[in-house]
């Protein structure tokens, strides 16, 4: 008897289950659904969802929306390189550029407001992980990803590369600042 | 080929096996271990450089092995030793001559170079790309080409594989149906097939678009494709590693499927839905709709999941059965601890199995559960989870199946059989914990394939919590354990196979002597087999335990879905 040889009935699919077999399987089943079914009601009770909105876009293009919102709403510079601080309006679209190796530019949001936040990639592919809240997406090139965020804590929270893209990749830090309304 | 068979018939376990085959499958496993001993040496580099506490290699270098470390590890060493264990379960299993031994050595051969090539464009610093070569981060056109070269050999090896069960069919070398573990290696066939189609769809391409001969290779698109190759390549392990588990329970116990349909059809499951899975890589990607990611992350409402939790019944199951029927009836569990927990064949097995579906099973579901895959996409809980899969999981089986194989396959003694013994605890236990402090570290949001969690070179920097560093710590502690612990396999099997003593062999080569017989129907107990049991259940010992797998699974969902819920709030 033994899993190495042939069945040692002829008709085995005959074979009536095994009491522990049977139960296990539905017991199984039974939590398979629930796992299932816990990610549509997460869609519809939970606030953590991503909306999965996306657009074709370019670089150029992008660079463009994102560079009209720098000269429109930046309030001051950073670091020796001079990166612009942005503080779009509450409602607003917000635009934040990925490539190697920066995020550009940096953000300054209001608490317990909802931002349109719009990223895409100049180049090749990155990953978007904003710690320490601890939010991660995939950043593609050719594609505008739009992600509804509300902060609903304030501090900085920075924005490390989690894809790898080259030598560069642990050097690629940005920053969303959120403040506490005014 | 046919008038001349060459079989010899191994005098300890009755095993035929047919002269090509058994040098085909030397030269594949001998070829496994040269590239798990390669990663292994690689893996020194990554741990030694993640450990916080060394940072050992320059940032180029790093990215460099772990290049390599991830393609030798996760797609040579395993095929080669899959390619082994698919002649293995037809040609062996099946008292069959193999088919067209020579096309199988031209696979080897294309499997070799392929490999070979692969290799050298890495280390020549062109194709520092990781595994996963993500467009349009460019690689030298040989790093593609390497890859496909293997992925030919290996998609011939899969088709002897399924030539061989037609011959046996034909030849009559079987009784009735195919073995479960020839059943499970077919499973591991199908999706085999299924992956290298995949990998050629997106890697033929990519590698045109290297040589200049294709514009633009889209992204996302890249990423759907590769995923059904790079997913379903580990997909083949889960199904060779259950048929291992399997075939260990057989060797080790005469162990019997509790039943043939239930396990067979949880095969059957795998094959069907098994590789949705690539989705699991796509769960945070632009592109795709909410729909498409929960139905294939799932697996098509976690159908293969089903499959897997049946496996991690039955298999430990028919142990408990067939060691009941020796007699060891006291309690719940007088039969796993009275397991020959010495022999690193069952040892191995056992601790591949739990740490398989405790560790790896548990966070895959986890992970990939469309919204919680937010707070761990591409965070160190990502190789934490397929650590616990493919190396707790697959590579702890395949070496517990070598040890066997090591005097009936390579008629040798092993050396060192203390060091064999406690080879497994060490590897094991060592990748256990090595698994659970990635994951802690992961849930701290540190990221996976990143040089420096301390951002030293970055104007803007970032400090992670203490915590993640300790995590960091205690994963270079227990990864080194891991490794000497596969350092002292490869130092066992391959002296072994090398110098190993003999083991004399009465018979010579021959005709094929007996067709492969039915199993004898169990010993029937008196009112049925499960009457050796408990409650009416064959295997209760198995049942407690998998009802307290099943109480952690549950926990750990829940407290993941909490966690998400303290993130802000996106849509």
């Amino acid at each position: 008897m033994s899993s190495i040889q042939p069945p040692s009935e002829i008709l085995w699919w005959k074979q009536p289950l095994d009491r522990v077999e049977g139960t296990w399987i539905g017991i199984a089943l039974v939590w398979s659904l629930i796992m299932f079914i816990m990610m549509p009601l997460w869609h519809v009770y939970g606030k953590q969802n991503l909306s999965n909105e996306a657009y074709r876009t370019t670089p150029e293009a992008f660079q463009a929306k994102t560079q009209a919102m720098v000269d429109q709403y930046t309030v001051r510079t950073e670091t020796d390189m001079q990166i612009p601080v942005v503080r779009p309006p509450p409602g607003s679209d917000v635009y934040l550029i990925a490539r190697l190796w920066q995020w550009w530019p940096l953000l300054e949001l209001e608490k317990d407001q909802t931002y349109r936040l719009h990223i895409a990639s100049m180049d090749w592919q990155h990953g978007f992980s904003l710690q320490p809240v601890n939010i991660n997406t995939q950043i593609l090139p050719g594609y505008e990803m739009v992600i509804t965020v509300t902060p609903d804590t304030s501090g900085d929270q920075t924005i490390i590369c989690n894809e790898y893209c080259g030598i560069g990749h642990h050097n690629m830090v940005g920053k969303i600042y959120v403040t506490e309304e005014n | 080929m046919s008038s001349q068979p060459l079989f010899r018939t191994c005098p300890e376990s009755g095993l035929q096996f047919h002269k090509p085959a058994e040098w085909l499958m030397r030269a594949n496993a001998v070829a496994a271990v040269v590239l798990l001993m390669f990663g292994g040496l690689l893996a020194v580099g990554v741990t030694l450089t993640r450990w916080p506490a060394f940072h050992l290699l320059p940032a180029d270098i790093f990215y460099q092995v772990l290049t390599l470390h991830g393609i030798n590890m996760l797609i040579f060493w395993i095929i080669f030793f899959e390619i082994a264990v698919l002649y293995f379960c037809s040609s062996t299993l099946l008292r069959c001559r193999l088919a067209t031994p020579k096309l199988a050595w031209a696979a080897f051969g294309l499997m070799i170079g392929g490999a070979v090539l692969n290799n050298i464009t890495v280390l020549g610093g062109s194709s520092t790309v990781m595994m996963t070569s993500y467009v349009p981060m460019p690689a030298a056109p040989n790093f593609y080409l390497g890859l496909i070269l293997f992925a030919v050999g290996a998609l011939i090896g899969c088709f002897i594989f399924l030539g061989t069960l037609v011959i046996a069919k034909e030849e009559k070398t079987y009784e009735g149906s195919i073995p479960l573990v020839t059943f499970g290696a077919l499973t591991a066939c199908i999706i085999a097939v299924f992956t290298i189609a995949s990998g050629a769809i997106i890697l033929i391409p990519t590698w045109l678009w290297s040589l200049g001969y294709i514009a633009h290779i889209d992204a996302a698109m890249y990423r759907l494709v590769w995923w059904a190759f790079g997913h379903s390549s580990q997909q083949i392990n889960v199904a060779a590693h259950v048929a291992v588990w399997y075939a260990i329970a057989a060797i080790v116990f005469g162990a019997k499927p509790l039943s043939e349909k239930v396990s067979r059809m949880a095969f059957l499951l795998y094959i069907a839905f098994l590789q949705l899975a690539s989705a699991h890589h796509l769960l945070v990607d632009p592109g795709l709709s909410s729909e498409w990611k929960i139905f294939n992350t799932s697996y098509a409402m976690y159908l293969a999941v089903l499959a897997s939790m049946v496996h991690g019944l039955t298999v430990p199951g028919s142990i408990e059965v067939a060691q009941r029927a020796k007699g060891l009836t006291k309690g719940l569990f007088e039969w796993l601890r009275k397991a020959p927990w010495g022999n690193p064949t069952f040892s191995g097995m056992f601790i591949s199995l739990i740490g398989f579906g405790f560790i790896g099973g548990i966070s895959g579901v986890v992970m990939g559960t469309e919204q919680i895959n937010i707070i761990i996409h591409n965070t160190i809980y990502v190789p934490g989870h397929f650590h616990a899969t493919v190396v707790l999981g697959t590579t702890l089986a395949f070496m517990s199946l070598t040890y066997f194989l090591i005097p009936v396959l390579f008629r040798r003694q092993l050396v060192f059989p203390v060091l064999a013994k406690w080879q497994p605890y060490l590897f094991g236990i060592g990748m256990a914990v090595f698994t659970l402090a990635m994951m802690g570290a992961g849930t701290l949001g540190v990221e996976r394939r990143h040089w420096d969690m301390a951002f030293a070179d970055s104007a803007l920097g970032f400090d992670y919590p203490a915590s993640a560093y300790t995590m960091m710590g205690i994963m270079g502690i227990s990864g080194m354990a891991a490794i000497v612990g596969g350092a002292v396999f490869v130092l066992v099997t391959v002296l072994s196979v090398f110098f190993g003593k003999r083991v004399e062999s009465e018979s010579g080569y021959s005709l094929a002597t007996s067709r492969l017989m039915r199993a004898e129907p169990g010993i029937e107990h008196a009112g049925g087999h499960a009457a050796a049991g408990k409650w009416g259940f064959a295997a209760p010992g198995t049942f407690v335990f998998a009802l307290f797998f099943l109480a952690i699974f549950v926990a750990y969902y829940v407290v993941n879905w909490k966690y998400l819920a303290s993130v802000w709030p996106l849509s």
